[in-house]
């Protein structure tokens, strides 16, 4: 049994920072991953990340325009260590060799993000976390001696001991199909968003929430998740996403007739107001018949340099290119609010603690919660790097003296009969795991999108209920050991429907619009009743609600204009 | 919609069978990606098909495959186009050919190991940052462009298919490789490392190191995202014989001072005279050979024939001294300004800094509005 005193479960920016910081600390940590670390999904993140380092630029500011970004559903102390600590992240990436982008003196250039009153965003190229993640993954090689990589090994549940805390975890070693139980001290979980519940998404395959479920299925509370992002420039169809870096740099969103439709939503900020505001501008085009008959308006990135655009922005010309056929230099390109991140997760404080002892979460998959309704572009991977640290410090620092864990080996029977029962289910005996997905994902994407109403919230709910029924009995075809990815994508959308289910049942509860949550049947936000999270736990196999209260420090709400 | 049919290669290790052909009919967008031909043969007609993918977009490197015998990324290569070439090539209606990437052992179907080739290759190059001293209390100042300039090898998406189509891998396993030496001048073109020499002096003199490339450009055809590992490794050879004297056992330094020198003074490339440069350059050299470049010399034209057919020599006649064909109008004069030119500004273009845009910014001396027609039959003699 390989023994840890801190096992990190996911190896995206969230989860190789959590490992180094950990490593630093003395104590013996794994990291496991279900791809190749480098594969991971932060690495998709284009844009760049936020920090107020300039000298004319505060973190007050910074913490600002996030809180008012999340609609005053952020918790404000956690934004304010985020924001107070991002400089310092910065520079030791920095210090640690990520390429950022240089002004003419040599020092670190920032471009502008939307719902940011200052230009604090730093960035590579538009391969910023790409760039950040294969430089944490050069340090985990150096460091190979402190940190044991586990890759391509799927965790399929976390192994919690009888007095509740959690003291390892269950994971299939992908390559040979050995399934192996991991006792740790402190577990870290860091496995990602969930955007494939939904169809079309920006996210990769992999983001299938499979650690909001695992922790849920746990005993760990779910916050806020009703609050998810719809990014206002995707490729309609493909769901591929155009990088705000893009509006960043100055280009124009148009709808059919051409107009400059923003000026009508957000007259200050222009196509630089916060993601949902644009998202519903665009939404609210095109439901209204100012859209391209292909349900979609236009990003003109044309008015933008051209240099400029071969310096800063060259993945979209890529994008462009392979997976639209259009020249971004020379035509606009037609974009839609497409999903694109989960701001709920499971809830946890500022050092990365969820309910149960010994767990933690750190990034997409957490909600700590700084992005509250919506999160600002470039605040995620700060978000990841902020707590994947914070939570590396304090669970080693928890695991320090601790006598072993003892996981039950009962965990691993339970785990190895429920994937042998996966395996052991007759061909054609139900649908198949691909069909039930594509209905899930069409189904959140028709209903829990940006705009939302009872009555299509509930056709949701019925169908995911209807799907987990589903789900119990759909076959896969591969009986093998080495690389079954049918086995392990049949235990994802298992935990893609308790995303889902979250979701909806939060969605639903919450009669008010905020943020990423737009209710047409309450357009309005409604602070005297709710002006609170929405908390979730596991009980009798349904999400059980409660609330926490949000955490303000000095700033209070007020109405959200750009 | 359309139908294609994909011919994937099969192995699946635990049925005691060898390798297997199977093919696949789907239905899709001509503009929809080999990979999503793939899993929509997976989704619908068998879940065992084993393929690496996650992010769809040539994003996280997971995807290599081979198509129609090429390395590539399968979510990048649109299946409309994959059908194409799949038709030029066997001159009917054949189908698009997917298998495992080369060069690495196969675990299943289209996954390989690439932990026992690539990544150890990778490991090989010291593949982390060794500053000096304790980092300065604010950011590193360097110069903004040897930023932009080592970001074209960090947009690097570690998927193998450099690797999988190197030549010299093929003939010397123990080739660092592409991918690796990539890697490594993403250190060595990085003012903050302070090992540059050392790292010069590791990849000089391994046998299997930076000398080991026969510049062959099958990984930069390969690569998806325009790294061109064969510029990086003919960088690293350049900094270590220009910059640190180190010697070159292989004579790759001569042929590109060679390249140069020949463009510099003739305004057009004469393969003639290029082998003869690169192994005894000038007079001097004529008169008094240096040791073994007579047999470099007879050792390369087996490189000059392959390089005949496949094109990147264009033609018999321009072997022959004398009779090498000449550009039109002022064009070959024009040519020589732009290296006068290029010699006064060090940085290299790459991906992130383009040529063309310096007319827009910085205007240029007149000479060098060279009219794109008349360099373009020869495009890809600027490559060496
Ligand atoms: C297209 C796109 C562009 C973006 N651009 C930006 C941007 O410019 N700026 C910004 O700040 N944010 C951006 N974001 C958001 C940001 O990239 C993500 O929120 C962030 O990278 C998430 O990082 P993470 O470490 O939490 O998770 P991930 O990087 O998703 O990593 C999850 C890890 O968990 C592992 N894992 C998951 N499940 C399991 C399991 N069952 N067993 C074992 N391992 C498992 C995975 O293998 C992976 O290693 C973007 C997101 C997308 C989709
Ligand atoms: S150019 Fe060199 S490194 Fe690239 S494929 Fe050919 S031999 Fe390999
Ligand atoms: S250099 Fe290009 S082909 Fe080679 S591994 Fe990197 S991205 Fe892939
Ligand atoms: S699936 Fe990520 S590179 Fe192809």
């Amino acid at each position: 049994m390989p023994d840890h005193d801190v096992l990190v479960i996911g190896a995206g920016l969230a989860g190789q920072r959590a490992a180094l910081a950990a490593a630093e600390d003395d104590v013996s940590v794994g990291i496991i991953s279900k791809v190749h670390p480098v594969r991971s999904h932060s690495n998709a993140a284009q844009g760049g990340i936020n920090a107020a380092l300039n000298p004319d630029d505060s973190w007050e500011s910074h913490a600002f325009d996030t809180i008012k970004g999340s609609d005053y559903l952020a918790d404000q102390d956690a934004v304010e260590i985020m924001t107070q600590e991002a400089p310092k992240e910065l520079l030791h990436l920095e210090h640690l060799g990520v390429t950022f982008h240089r002004n003419e003196k040599g020092e670190l250039g920032t471009r502008a993000f939307g719902g940011a009153s200052a230009a604090r965003t730093y960035y590579v190229a538009d391969i910023t976390g790409q760039a950040i993640m294969h430089v944490l993954y050069e340090q985990l090689m150096k460091y190979s001696d402190e940190v044991a990589r586990y890759e391509e090994y799927f965790t399929t549940g976390l192994a919690i001991d009888d007095g509740g805390a959690c003291v390892g975890a269950v994971c299939r070693n992908v390559k040979d199909g050995s399934m192996e139980l991991f006792g740790a001290k402190s577990v870290i979980l860091a496995t990602g968003g969930n955007g494939q519940v939904w169809q079309p998404t920006t996210n990769a395959l992999i983001c299938t929430g499979d650690g909001i479920s695992m922790a849920y299925r746990a005993g760990a509370v779910l916050m806020d998740m009703e609050m998810i992002q719809y990014h206002p420039t995707t490729l309609a169809g493909k769901g591929f996403l155009i990088t705000e870096g893009a509006r960043g740099e100055g280009a124009h969103l148009l709808n059919a007739k051409g107009e400059r439709f923003m000026e009508r939503y957000a007259p200050n900020k222009m196509e630089l107001a916060s993601r949902d505001v644009v998202s519903r501008a665009e939404q609210t085009e095109i439901n209204e018949g100012r859209g391209f008959p292909d349900g979609t308006v236009a990003l003109d990135i044309t008015v933008v340099p051209r240099k400029r655009i071969h310096e800063a922005l060259r993945e979209i010309v890529l994008v462009g290119q392979d997976f639209a056929g259009v020249d971004i230099t020379k035509e606009p390109i037609h974009i839609k609010p497409g999903n694109h991140y989960t701001m709920g997760g499971v809830k946890t404080d500022v050092w990365g603690r969820t309910n149960v002892e010994g767990l933690y979460a750190a990034g997409e998959v957490a909600c700590v919660s700084v992005h509250g309704g919506n999160r600002l572009g470039a605040n995620s991977l700060l978000d990841t790097l902020i707590f994947g640290r914070r939570s590396g410090e304090d669970a080693a620092e928890r695991a320090k003296g601790r006598e072993p864990a003892r996981p039950s080996q009962s965990v691993l029977d339970d785990e190895q009969a429920r994937i042998g029962e996966i395996l052991g289910r007759e061909k054609g005996s139900g649908r198949r795991v691909s069909e039930v997905r594509k209905e899930l994902g069409e189904t959140m994407d028709k209903h829990v999108a940006v705009f939302r109403d009872e009555a299509g919230i509930n056709t949701a709910l019925e169908t995911v209920k209807r799907l987990q029924e589903e789900a119990r009995s759909c076959y896969i075809d591969d009986r093998g050991s080495v690389f079954n990815q049918d086995a392990l994508g049949a235990l994802e959308l298992g935990y893609m429907l308790d995303n889902a289910e979250a979701t909806c049942v939060a969605a639903l509860h919450r009669t008010e619009s905020r943020g990423a949550q737009y209710r047409t049947d309450f357009p309005e936000r409604n602070d005297e009743e709710w002006l609170k999270h929405i908390d979730l736990s596991h009980k009798d196999d349904a999400p059980e609600i409660s609330y926490s209260d949000v955490t303000m420090t000095q700033w209070e709400p007020q109405e959200r204009t750009y | 919609m359309a139908a294609y049919t994909l011919k994937v290669r099969r192995f699946q290790p635990e049925s005691g069978d060898g390798p297997y052909w199977e093919t696949f009919d789907v239905e899709l967008d001509p503009t929809l990606s080999v990979l999503d031909g793939l899993l929509q043969a997976k989704d619908r007609d068998d879940g065992s098909l084993a393929v690496r993918c996650s992010c769809r977009a040539a994003i996280c490197g997971s995807c290599g495959v081979k198509i129609n015998g090429q390395s590539a990324l399968a979510c990048k290569t649109q299946i409309g186009e994959a059908k194409e070439i799949a038709n030029r090539r066997d001159g009917g209606s054949e189908p698009i050919v997917v298998e495992p990437m080369g060069n690495m052992p196969v675990i299943k179907d289209l996954v390989t190991d690439m932990e026992s080739t690539h990544w150890t290759k990778i490991r090989r190059v010291t593949p982390w940052l060794l500053p000096e001293g304790d980092p300065p209390e604010r950011e590193y100042i360097v110069p903004p462009e040897s930023m932009i300039d080592i970001t074209q090898s960090m947009a690097c998406i570690q998927c193998g298919a450099c690797v999988s189509s190197c030549l010299s891998m093929e003939a010397d396993p123990d080739f660092i490789g592409p991918a690796a030496l990539a890697k490594a001048y993403r250190f060595v073109g990085d003012p903050r490392d302070a090992e540059t020499e050392e790292r010069l002096h590791d990849l000089a003199n391994d046998p299997h190191g930076i000398y080991d490339c026969t510049h062959c450009f099958s990984c930069i055809d390969a690569c998806p995202k325009g790294v061109a590992p064969m510029d990086q490794i003919m960088r690293l050879r350049r900094k270590a014989t220009a910059g640190y004297e180190i010697d070159d056992h292989n004579n790759g330094m001569r042929h590109e001072h060679a390249f140069v020198k020949i463009i510099e003074s003739k305004g057009t490339l004469d393969e003639s005279l290029l082998l003869q440069e690169s192994f005894a350059p000038g007079l001097k050299g004529k008169l008094a050979p240096r040791p073994g470049a007579i047999k470099g010399l007879i050792e390369s034209i087996p490189t000059a024939i392959r390089g005949l057919r496949s094109g990147k020599m264009r033609s018999l006649p321009k072997l022959i001294p004398g009779i090498h064909p000449k550009l039109p109008g002022d064009a070959q004069d024009n040519v020589r300004r732009i290296y006068a030119h290029a010699e006064d500004h060090s940085v290299e273009l790459n991906l992130y800094i383009r040529g063309e845009e310096a007319e827009e910014d910085a205007p240029v001396p007149e000479a060098e509005a060279v009219p794109a027609a008349a360099i373009e039959p020869e495009p890809d003699e600027g490559g060496g």
